[in-house]
Parts: structure tokens; C-alpha cells; sequence
């Protein structure tokens, strides 16, 4: 029961933590990552709370389709939002 | 003033939404009056299906899984007229840099192995945890894997829209043919067979195997029209 909590915890902490990343990194590529890793953070939640159907569905959907679509679509617009980021990156 | 009427709205949500999880309580068996148990006991004893879930969104709930398959079919199709006059110019996709060779034969051994999953997925659907809907994005999966390791790998779209096609419509055919032989649309009116084997379930597993391929081929096409879109 305990082992369970703590990993229901860890996985909500790593799932916070990425998408407060997500929200305040100016390089949209990795912002695009941190939103991955909280499919996947979701994913293991799904898992341990016993859905494994929408485990499964976040899995393809959230952590492989999304992420490809958006890295896509920066490949074919911009990585970052201003000119002032790209140039404080390099 | 704006930021008022905002704060307003999101405390009158906030407040009904606090009431709907605090009314039972923790731990209280909520659905005492519900159809938990209509689902639970008659997913064994007249469907034959192992897999709850499965048989709600399938047969209890067929229609809705009809309604969602549409609902997706038309966004592909609007995601394809938007993009399909800018794909008359070009036909060539445009690469930054060439998968290295370690990539490519990567793609190349794990590509069968993740079709033969999502098959598995979508014809086990009855039995274990997934279906349709979950074995077509992992089958999707398998084909974007293949297009952005290899730059000439072409996927014919008339072939993709006529699987899209066939199963939607198949899917809606099996749905008459409920209504003719057992009364209501979507009704389970092959033999259900033996709990846990393959060939159970009734119509379950025909309809999650054309599920599969609907969805599957919508997202291949889905992918192919935006990787070959130019920014």
C-alpha cells in the first residue's frame, strides 16, 4: 500500500514538474519534450491506478502521435517565439 | 473589471465542482444505484467477453464508438482539404538532414514487430486491455516511424482511403444487420462462443478489427498529408 502511494506520488511530482517546464521554457522544442515526458508521467498513472485501456491509448496517442505532430509543425515554423530567446541560447 | 467577472465564473465552477467531489463520501460505494453491476454481470454471463471495457464501448455503447470513429474520419478529411491544394506544388518532401544508416535499419527490423503489435492489440481487443482504437495509433505509429527514418517511403492514399472506407462502411453494415436479425441497431446477433477464447464475444471483435484498420489508416494518412506539407 505504501510502495503504491509512493509511486502514485513520484509520478504526480515528475507530471507537475514537467509541465511547469513546459510552460516557462522559451525553446519550444524541448517544451514539446516536457509535454512527452508528462504523457508518459500519465501513462504510468493510468497503469498504476488500474486502467490499463487508457493506459494504452495515452501511450500511442499522447506520447508518440502528439509529440511527433507538434515536433513536425516546429519543424515547419519557428523554434522560438522571439528573437531575443534564440539569441540569449546561443 | 474583465478580471472580476472571470474570477466570478471560475468560483462558481470551482464551488459546483468542489460539491460533486466532496457530496459522497471518500471511499463510499457511490454506485450502489448505478449500472456498474448490470455492466459487471452481464459482460460474463451474456457477452462472453473478458474485457469490460471492451464490450460497454462496443456493444452496450456502440453507437457512441460509431459517432467517434465519424468524428475523426471528418477531421482527417478537413485536415486534407486544407492542406491538399499546397501538396499539388510540391510532391517532394523537403529533409533538413538524412537519417543516418543506424536509424534507417533500426526502423526497418522494429517495423514489423510494431504492426504485428497493434494487430494483436486491435484482434485481442475482447480479451485484454486495449482494441480498435489503441491497436490502429500503434499500427500509425509503425508507418511514422518508417516515413520520417526513410525520405522516399510513399504510401498510396487512394489505397487508405478506400480501407477507410470500407470499414466505416462495414462498420455500419454489421450495425443493419443487429437491426434486422436482433432488433436494434448494433445488437450482438452472432454467437457469443466460449468466455476467453479468441473466436468469442459475438460481433466484438469484427467490429474492434475494422475499428482498427479505420483508424489506422486515417492517422497514416493524417501524418503523410502533414510531413509532406511545406512550411
Amino acid at each position: 500500500m505504501e510502495y503504491l502511494l509512493f509511486t502514485i506520488g513520484f509520478l504526480l511530482l515528475v507530471l507537475i514538474g514537467a509541465a511547469l517546464y513546459a510552460v516557462y521554457q522559451k525553446d519550444l522544442l524541448y517544451a514539446v519534450i516536457a509535454t512527452g515526458v508528462i504523457s508518459l508521467a500519465l501513462t504510468g498513472l493510468f497503469l498504476v491506478l488500474q486502467a490499463p485501456d487508457v493506459a494504452l491509448t495515452e501511450a500511442a496517442i499522447g506520447v508518440a502521435l502528439t509529440t511527433i505532430i507538434f515536433i513536425i509543425t516546429i519543424r515547419n515554423t519557428v523554434r522560438f517565439e522571439d528573437e531575443k530567446d534564440k539569441k540569449m541560447k546561443h | 473589471m474583465k478580471k472580476a467577472i472571470v474570477i466570478f465564473f471560475l468560483a462558481v465552477f470551482g464551488y459546483f465542482m468542489a460539491i460533486t467531489f466532496l457530496s459522497p463520501e471518500f471511499e463510499a460505494d457511490r454506485n450502489r444505484n448505478g449500472v456498474k453491476d448490470f455492466y459487471l454481470e452481464k459482460t460474463v454471463s451474456d457477452l462472453k467477453t473478458a474485457n469490460t471495457v471492451t464490450a460497454i464501448v462496443v456493444n452496450f455503447r456502440g453507437f457512441d464508438t460509431l459517432g467517434e470513429v465519424t468524428v475523426l474520419f471528418l477531421a482527417a478529411t478537413a485536415l486534407g482539404s486544407i492542406l491538399f491544394k499546397k501538396r499539388h506544388h510540391i510532391g517532394e518532401r523537403t529533409v533538413l538532414y538524412p537519417a543516418s544508416t543506424i536509424v534507417g535499419s533500426g526502423a526497418k527490423l522494429i517495423f514489423p514487430a510494431i504492426i504485428l503489435l497493434g494487430a494483436y492489440v486491435f484482434i485481442h481487443g475482447h480479451l485484454t486491455p486495449g482494441g480498435g482504437f489503441q491497436g490502429g495509433t500503434i499500427i500509425a505509429t509503425g508507418f511514422l516511424l518508417m516515413l520520417i527514418s526513410y525520405r522516399n517511403f510513399s504510401i498510396s492514399h487512394n489505397i487508405l482511403s478506400v480501407i477507410e472506407s470500407l470499414a466505416g462502411i462495414l462498420f455500419v453494415v454489421f450495425g443493419f444487420m443487429g437491426l434486422i436479425y436482433g432488433g436494434s441497431f448494433l445488437e450482438n446477433f452472432m454467437g457469443t462462443g466460449i468466455l476467453n477464447d479468441l473466436f468469442s464475444g459475438g460481433v466484438i471483435p469484427v467490429i474492434y478489427i475494422l475499428v482498427g484498420f479505420k483508424v489506422a489508416a486515417e492517422l497514416t494518412g493524417l501524418i503523410y498529408t502533414i510531413l509532406h506539407e511545406k512550411g
